[in-house]
């Protein structure tokens, strides 16, 4: 049957074991209703509060309210802090001996990795969509018109999309959920708020400055805040985003792959 | 697929991890609709070639054949060939037994009809359709291994290889388990199963391959394997271990293998368990040798080992591969 297999078939195959095992990641979690509701609802609910209330006070913005500047940073912060998930969920998969019982079916070897990645994405769309929902409620609006705010959206998907290629990589290169979550840990808090996600990089000493300004983050945060806030300039934070973006992806997807297969050594 | 072509035909292979050989130089050949027990201790090579034959690791020489289709280059037909069960459930613990069934009917590309009728038989065959609806978490050991067993059946595999499918199981799960493979074998069932105890592949195989160090050392029916290894052992244990050797020369002549002692305990193989207490008691008492407890047993894997290869069981160190390849 494999014999007589063209690259079409094969993509179509690849694509329904993808379809089911996206699947199969998603009912995961609405069976694990603890994680459903502190990891998916409660924590970028309460990012968005406590960073809003907390900092709204101290921190001014010229020209922008707190919330609308800060939001954009918390959208960026949440889907990089997903690309754990992503890790964390193959790491899990490879200790449980679930990845040997994948393997040893007929699957296309890319489907577990991009399965994964794909459930991710629709977690992290239903966290944003929450997020936008109660910063609404709070006062935070677009700026922008319809083009600005769909090009914001698409610039922080691309962005999860690759980070959470990133995780994959990670997940395959580590295999332990506990080595995972030590490594999240140590890279994505620095990672993150080393940026300008919650602040503007101009009020940083001038080491971390210079960190935070070449930051994949700040690159990203600034784009979808040029959109949101529809500020001019935001060209070359765009070429930034996007380019950081692509080399994340060219870099992850080719090694996971490698790494996937190296499985059966 | 050809049907006169043995089920597993494996010839020469070879794996090493580092620098510990795993296989060296392994030859099994299953013929189809027959049950074979793979035999051997820890760290004999037993996990090695089911992860070859799973198509989950490679070898470096020799070949691996399922039903005529080459483990390497033709991974991808093997894996519609051979349903695996491994030593640690693999299930997805937060779904149901019936979600797990349907997830690999679906991965096994059976089609959604297909793949909910499937899940539905053999939830039924493995005896677990009334907690079909609970999460795997609340099972007992015996009931995932199982459902484990029912997922490496949901692609109607022609071959059904199951490592150590009672290791860490109680008495209770093991019967389980042990009934669900003796229906499997009424169905005619292609298995390959490993095992460390004698008791186990004797009463689930018609073939025993005794597996040491890589290789397989005695292969044949329970019978004929037992009649190498002389039947069953007589157990003596001394009041005094100091009489050992006496004891030893005493009952030499009636073994039919090597006569083992451990501290107080002289263990004898025997061809004739009739009789062969009496016997035993006599032969003691004559050497004047004072004996606590005489009793009959039927051989372990030790005792086989002993026979077979002149060393005990339990050699190499096998690495941990099956979790983390």
């Amino acid at each position: 049957m494999s014999a007589t297999f063209g690259p079409l078939e094969r993509i179509s195959w690849g694509l329904y074991d993808t379809a089911v095992l996206t699947w199969r990641n998603l009912l995961r979690v609405l069976r694990n209703p603890i994680y459903l509701v502190t990891e998916v609802v409660i924590q970028p609910v309460l990012f968005t509060l406590l960073f809003a209330y907390i900092f709204g006070g101290a921190i001014h913005i010229s020209g922008a309210s707190y919330l609308d500047f800060l939001m954009p940073g918390i959208f960026v912060q949440t889907t990089t802090f997903g690309s754990m998930n992503t890790a964390v969920g193959l790491a899990e998969d490879l200790e449980k001996g679930l990845m040997d019982r994948f393997r040893s079916l007929p699957v296309a070897y890319w489907a577990v990795p991009v399965g994964r990645v794909l459930a991710d994405l629709v977690l992290d769309a239903f966290g944003l969509g929450l997020m936008v929902a109660v910063a609404y409620a709070i006062g935070f609006r677009f700026h922008g018109d319809a083009g600005q705010t769909l090009a914001a959206v698409g610039v922080v998907v691309l962005w999860g999309f690759s980070i959470a290629c990133f995780g994959a990589l990670l997940g395959v290169l580590l295999r332990r959920t506990s080595t995972v979550q030590a490594f999240g840990f140590v890279a994505m808090f620095p990672l993150t708020f080393a940026s300008s996600t919650f602040v503007p990089v101009q009020t940083m000493p001038g080491w971390l400055r210079a960190f935070s300004s070449h930051s994949p983050i700040t690159a990203v945060v600034d784009t979808v805040r040029h959109l949101v806030l529809d500020t001019p300039g935001g060209g070359s934070s765009t070429l930034a985003a996007v380019a950081w973006s692509l080399a994340v992806l060219a870099v992850s997807v080719p090694l996971a792959a490698y790494g996937f297969r190296r499985l059966t050594r | 697929m050809d049907v006169s072509e043995p089920a597993i035909r494996v010839e020469g292979l070879v794996r090493s991890f580092g620098r510990t050989q795993a296989l060296r130089g392994l030859d099994l050949e299953v013929p189809p609709g027959t049950v074979t027990a793979l035999l051997g201790p820890n760290g004999a090579g037993k996990t090695t070639l089911v992860r070859i034959l799973a198509t989950l690791i490679r070898p470096d020489r020799g070949t691996a054949r399922i039903l005529g289709r080459d483990v390497v280059r033709e991974a991808f037909a093997v894996r519609s060939l051979i349903g695996l069960t491994g030593q640690y459930a693999a299930l997805d613990e937060l779904l149901t037994g019936r979600e797990n069934l349907r997830l690999i009917g679906r991965l096994a590309h059976l089609g959604e009809r297909r793949a909910r009728a499937r899940a539905e038989d053999l939830l039924h065959l493995v005896g677990i359709a009334e907690a079909a609806g609970r999460p795997v978490t609340t099972y007992s050991g015996g009931m995932r291994r199982r459902l484990d067993i029912a997922a490496g059946l949901m692609g109607s595999p022609a071959v059904l290889v199951l490592d150590e499918p009672t290791t860490g199981l109680d008495p209770r799960g093991r019967i389980e388990v042990w009934e669900l493979i003796e229906s499997l074998v009424r169905q005619g069932t292609t298995l390959l199963l490993t095992t460390q105890h004698l008791e186990e592949a004797d009463r689930l195989a018609d073939a025993i391959a005794v597996i040491d160090r890589g290789r397989i050392v005695a292969s044949g029916t329970d019978e004929e394997l037992k009649r190498r290894v002389g039947g069953e052992v007589l157990e003596v244990r001394l009041a005094d271990a100091g009489q050992a050797s006496r004891a030893r020369a005493a009952l030499e002549p009636m073994a039919a293998g090597p006569v083992r002692v451990e501290g107080a305990l002289v263990s004898v193989p025997v061809r004739h368990p009739s009789g062969a207490v009496v016997h035993a008691v006599r032969r003691l008492d004559a050497a004047a040798v004072e004996a606590e407890d005489v009793a009959l047993r039927r051989p372990t894997l030790d005792d086989v080992f002993l026979v077979l290869t002149g060393h005990a069981a339990g050699a190499d160190p096998e690495p941990d591969v099956w979790r983390v390849a």
